[in-house]
């Protein structure tokens, strides 16, 4: 229903050039009251605003994920970052990038018992800012890996979660277990068209302090985006040569054949140099 | 030694020297508490502003916060500090200069004459101690002027750069966003892509691009794609059209060195795109991007607070004559400008610190979605911003830029603060716009067109056509 409509139709202009929606997804062409923008284009606004605050502001139930983690056969741990709570999270990054004492000291405790077993591979999941690309991507996207790890022979530790996390947290559990390879999935910061959207980054020989051209990144993973077939294959396409290679991070190119998205957009070219303008603008006058 | 003291609220308080002073009176904000560097209780920030009050003038010309044999921005404040224009200021204090600044002595042709005599971190200190209404009102005094294919900076005067950034560089993408804004009066700033890409093949056809379109169109403004100037010097010799040089630059020498650059990089691609003579009424061709923040982000501000290094750019902009300098006020995120109320006093006082040692400012008035703030907190520092006589704003398709993933100000924005306040584009532009009639002046004010001029028109068919096939 377009809210602009309702009465007094004459008061909103439409834009002569609504055709060119079509070649972009950005806000073009939409219209003025006045030369403000009309209603329905400001409520739009204000949804996908919403939908991205909600998506940096709401809990992730890490509960119900580590449930369904186990459900699949997998050992998983819950615990946070130093970080307490979203405020905090938001104004200090470094927090974020550190254990808290009680996860460091379970992880630890865990790790000691079981005789300190080394692992070729460590799983981590961290909300980030959005909750949200975590709960709809996350799981689709560790059954993957627990293929490619199956068919490499690869060992997995148990699988953990963290709360208030940032992306270096990853390289603190992978080194406390030993792993000697980090994949972290974390949520990404949300645009205004993207809440959902999912960042997997993976460090060889992960240990703490290590910085961020050390690590690989597959990024913008949802459904308009990377999907998780592609990011899955993009992902071991980066592990494996990660192992040949020992090592990650800018040295380590990402050697996979681009596949175009389809993302339902056209592209002409410049338009705008199509038309010959300034002859038959001549000729009109 | 010695450092400053200060009694307040019963208790006397010290700052080991001029650093934690200006760090410890700098109104609240996160990225002083991530470094580190803020007041400890609200009582401590007031207790240094006064110290900072009491602080001459001239104690910022004999202790350096960055040492001079450490830093070539450092040297670079110093080396070129004017001493008769500051003699007009030199004998005041810090709280005195912000009386006098206040004051209707203080006239516009004051701020000119004393502008090469400030050092960034007189200024950045006497903002410290100003309230916003303070920083609109000096700020609102002082008019810098600069030229290339139109006029900035003019009494009355607000220009837009029209970013029509697309997460793939599609050229079709980029040309409707950039017919949007023209249709709506926008891009007199210039016409400035960030390019998803770093190849300088695909930049180049970027370049030229928008080059055929301020050509074929007769458009009195000048273009612009951001990339590194190292690229953008490899353009120039590739014979590219580059109008304007863009870098981001920043407050020390460590942190333009993450950047990539130094001041003498700084001055080849200026003299590379001089020798282009490419501007018609005037050749200003730097543009500067800078914000607080991201001397603290490179891990090189020093102990300094974020508002005293970005200061310190605008000192490094000042020595290139740029066409335009922007402080893209909310991109860095709320570990450094948390909410709307940081991010609103922070652009105001980027705009007062740029405007008063001289730097053409403008500011990219934006957010992103983790930072506490909204389309109302936008509003706010527009306004306020307008009324201070900024020189530029973005101009983005309704404020989404689906490139970078952030919020700016839309086009309609532009009209909006225009509208409200009298504003117009730059005088050049505003012409174009009338003779196009895409806008006519109308009793002083200018309205908007209903229908699309004709050769946007065929354009708009072409593409119809061509996307339809």
């Amino acid at each position: 229903m377009n809210r602009d409509n309702r009465f007094l139709s004459g008061v909103v202009t439409a834009d002569p050039w609504d055709n060119l929606k079509r070649l972009t997804a950005a806000r073009v062409a939409l219209g003025r009251a006045g030369t403000s923008l009309p209603t329905s284009a400001h409520l739009e606004f204000q949804l996908a605003h919403a939908g991205a605050r909600d998506a940096v502001h709401s809990g992730l139930d890490a509960d119900r994920l580590a449930d369904q983690i186990r459900d699949k056969g997998l050992r998983c741990f819950v615990g946070n970052s130093a970080a307490v709570g979203r405020e905090e999270y938001l104004q200090r990054p470094d927090l974020g990038r550190k254990l808290d004492e009680a996860t460091k000291k379970s992880l630890s405790d865990w790790h000691q018992e079981e005789g300190a077993p080394e692992f070729d591979l460590s799983i981590v999941i961290a909300d980030g800012l959005s909750a949200r690309a975590v709960r709809d991507h996350s799981l689709p996207m560790l059954a993957n890996l627990i293929t490619l790890a199956e068919k490499e022979s690869w060992s997995l530790s148990p699988v953990v979660i963290i709360r208030q996390g940032r992306v270096a947290i990853g390289d603190e559990i992978g080194s406390q277990l030993a792993a000697r390879m980090v994949v972290l999935m974390i949520g990404e910061r949300p645009g205004l068209s993207s809440p959902d959207s999912l960042g997997v980054y993976f460090t060889f020989e992960p240990k703490p302090g290590l910085r961020d051209d050390s690590r690989n990144c597959i990024s913008n993973i949802r459904p308009e985006g990377l999907s998780h077939a592609l990011a899955s294959h993009k992902l071991a396409g980066l592990l494996r040569g990660a192992n040949e290679r020992r090592l990650s991070g800018v040295q380590l190119k990402d050697d996979s054949e681009l596949v175009a998205v389809d993302s339902g957009i056209a592209d002409i070219g410049n338009f705008l140099a199509l038309a010959d303008i300034r002859e038959s603008d001549a000729s009109e006058s | 030694m010695g450092g400053y003291a200060q009694l307040a609220g019963g208790e006397r308080w010290h700052f080991q020297d001029l650093k934690c002073l200006l760090a410890a009176a700098t109104p609240l904000r996160s990225g002083d508490v991530l470094a580190g560097v803020a007041a400890c209780s609200d009582t401590e920030r007031v207790a240094a502003q006064m110290a900072l009050a009491d602080l001459p003038l001239k104690a910022f010309l004999n202790e350096a916060v960055i040492p001079y044999e450490s830093d070539e921005v450092s040297r670079l404040i110093l080396d070129n500090h004017d001493a008769s224009a500051f003699a007009l200021v030199s004998h005041l204090t810090v709280g005195d200069f912000r009386n006098w600044l206040l004051s209707d002595e203080c006239t516009e042709e004051n701020l000119k004459t004393i502008s090469a005599g400030l050092t960034p971190e007189m200024a950045a200190a006497v903002s410290k101690i100003m309230r916003l209404q303070d920083l609109v009102l000096v700020t609102q005094k002082i008019r810098v002027k600069t030229a290339f294919r139109n006029t900035m900076g003019l009494k009355g005067r607000m220009s837009t750069r029209l970013q029509p950034n697309s997460p793939t560089d599609s050229v079709s993408a980029i040309a409707a966003s950039v017919l949007d804004g023209l249709m709506y009066g926008n891009g007199d700033a210039m016409i400035g892509i960030n390019p998803a890409t770093d190849s300088l093949s695909a930049i180049g056809e970027l370049l030229e691009m928008l080059d055929s379109v301020v050509g074929n169109y007769s458009i009195p403004t000048q273009t612009c794609v951001l990339t590194h100037i190292t690229s953008t010097i490899e353009l120039i010799n590739r014979g590219k059209p580059v109008d304007l040089v863009f870098q981001s630059i920043a407050g020390t020498e460590a942190a333009n060195r993450s950047f990539g650059v130094s001041l003498s990089l700084l001055e080849e691609g200026r003299e590379a795109a001089m020798g282009l003579k490419r501007g018609t009424v005037g050749n200003n061709v730097m543009y500067f991007e800078t914000g607080q923040g991201s001397a603290l982000s490179a891990g090189a501000h020093h102990g300094l607070d974020q508002q005293t290094c970005e200061a310190r750019a605008y000192a490094v902009a000042r020595h290139y004559d740029p066409f335009l300098v922007n402080t893209v006020v909310g991109f860095i995120g709320p570990e450094y400008l948390y909410n709307g109320k940081q991010i609103i006093r922070a652009g105001l006082e980027d705009h007062f610190c740029g405007k008063l040692l001289g730097v053409p400012m403008g500011c990219d008035i934006c957010y992103t979605n983790h930072a506490e703030a909204d389309q109302d907190d936008m509003d706010n520092l527009l306004t306020l911003l307008g009324t201070s006589g900024v020189n530029f704003i973005m101009g983005i398709p309704g404020a989404d830029d689906i490139m970078l993933n952030y919020q700016s100000t839309s086009f309609h924005d532009a009209l909006y603060v225009r509208k409200v306040l009298g504003l117009r584009p730059a005088p050049e532009f505003e012409r174009w716009l009338n003779d196009m009639g895409i806008m006519k002046m109308d009793g002083g004010a200018l309205t908007t067109s209903q229908s699309l001029p004709a050769p946007f028109s065929r354009a708009v068919l072409a593409a119809t056509s061509e996307a339809g096939q």
